[in-house]
């Protein structure tokens, strides 16, 4: 189907781009790479009065190493992401979920922000961004503000980006040397998660020193295992990693849909826990 | 909103709604019929085009967002009357049924051999993922791909 008409800027700074909000008023729209937006728009399912592409703003776009954090520019594609030599090596989980973020076309054109910023609670990127405690750097008009992961994701596609908003860039501490896994089912190739794991653990002399894990698609917002990162401390094989999963589904609040009803949501949680803490631990 | 781009090598300069969709534009600006819509819901990647070189569904790209960009359809792949390797090998291996989802098919294979010239066949079915055949002729695609990485001078594992 053909969107509905609407206004189209193209800013080529933050400056521009926050000021071309203000200016839309609460029917404007940030589109990057499009890759969520465009089904929305394409199915009516939204009618922005103007679009405001920040696809070729520089600031927003490439990886920097800077002190003991890696940062990365909303506006990078999700194929740049997962090739990045330092994503690979200080934010290995990042580069593994994103592998997995719908298909190459996909990857080419769609963003690491606009994934994070749509909070589609089936999307992989905010369970990892969740467990990895990612920062968030958000331009608006009263310049720039930094929020935790923890008050990032608000709710049900709804995050801490107000309307006059936009997510300029997202840091992850570097943490090198640790194990890492995104374990997702899903029915299809291309398709969204069911329920998704990401876990990411540091090992000293064989035992779980610090484990991460964040879980998509079993609330409205990604979640922290955090009872299983607890329980995780000193495991030192996999009969170990299996029991310390078995919480993994407390705290959550899964939905029923065409796909899978709340308790197999929960018993995948369990299970899916339990496989990407072992691949991670390499137990 | 005026857009230039370059098509299959020709530079076209158009006047095009902002919410024009690049396939629409292909197809109904300037004629790339090659270029086909399948499935309107950015599952079915009958639609792939390279965009500056990389594989983009143009169902889900702006027209507009494609301006000061060049676009590589099916229609723009062989040289003169000698056929791209990969739509040689797609005949080779009959790697098609009905030939809907194929232009998609075809671009897809271009941009994965690109960057991986060796694939293995787990490594091409997953490189195609974001392509579907409702005929499920899976199996012909999968040996057509591999027949275009050997044409093309990689050898699939």
């Amino acid at each position: 189907m053909i969107p509905v008409a609407f206004d189209y800027v193209r800013p080529s700074t933050v400056d521009e781009a926050v000021a071309a909000l203000v200016a839309g008023g609460e029917d404007a729209k940030v589109m990057v790479g499009g890759q969520s937006l465009m089904p929305v728009l394409r199915l009516r399912l939204g009618a922005p009065s103007l679009i405001v592409d920040c696809s070729r703003i520089d600031e927003m776009i490439g990886i920097r190493e800077e002190g003991d954090s890696i940062v990365i520019g909303a506006g990078t594609t999700h194929h740049a992401v997962m090739n990045n030599d330092l994503v690979k090596r200080y934010v290995t989980l990042l580069a593994q979920a994103t592998a997995t973020v719908a298909d190459p076309q996909i990857r080419h054109r769609g963003t690491m922000g606009g994934s994070l910023a749509h909070a589609d609670p089936a999307g992989d990127l905010p369970a990892v961004a969740a467990a990895l405690d990612a920062t968030f750097t958000i331009a608006g008009p009263g310049g720039r503000r930094t929020v935790a992961a923890s008050d990032f994701f608000v709710d049900y596609f709804t995050t801490a980006v107000g309307d006059d908003e936009v997510l300029a860039s997202v840091s992850f501490p570097k943490r090198e040397g640790w194990g890492s896994h995104y374990e997702k089912f899903n029915r299809t190739a291309q398709a969204w998660a069911i329920v998704g794991v990401a876990a990411a653990v540091r090992m000293e002399g064989g035992r779980i020193a610090e484990a991460r894990i964040g879980l998509t698609n079993v609330g409205t917002t990604p979640i922290r295992a955090r009872s299983v990162e607890a329980a995780l401390v000193g495991a030192a094989d996999a009969a170990a990693i299996a029991a310390a999963s078995e919480s993994a589904a407390d705290g959550t609040a899964p939905t029923t849909d065409i796909h899978a009803d709340a308790e197999y949501r929960s018993h995948l949680t369990r299970v899916l826990t339990k496989r990407a803490v072992q691949k991670a631990a390499g137990m | 909103m005026h857009i230039s781009v370059t098509v299959d090598g020709t530079a076209y300069q158009a006047d095009v709604e902002p919410r024009t969709l690049l396939v629409h534009w292909l197809r109904e600006g300037i004629g790339k019929v090659g270029t086909v819509v399948g499935c309107d819901t950015s599952n079915c990647g009958s639609c792939t085009v390279l965009l500056d070189g990389r594989s983009v569904k143009s169902c889900s790209v702006l027209a507009v967002q494609a301006d000061g960009s060049s676009v590589t359809t099916i229609q723009g792949l062989s040289d003169g009357n000698e056929w791209h390797p990969v739509q040689t090998a797609f005949k080779e291996c009959h790697g098609l049924q009905c030939g809907y989802c194929t232009p998609g098919m075809v671009m897809s294979t271009v941009d994965l051999l690109s960057e991986n010239p060796n694939p293995t066949e787990a490594e091409i079915r997953e490189g195609l993922e974001g392509n579907l055949c409702r005929c499920t002729g899976y199996h012909n695609i999968v040996k057509s791909v591999a027949l275009a990485a050997d044409l093309m001078g990689g050898s699939t594992k």
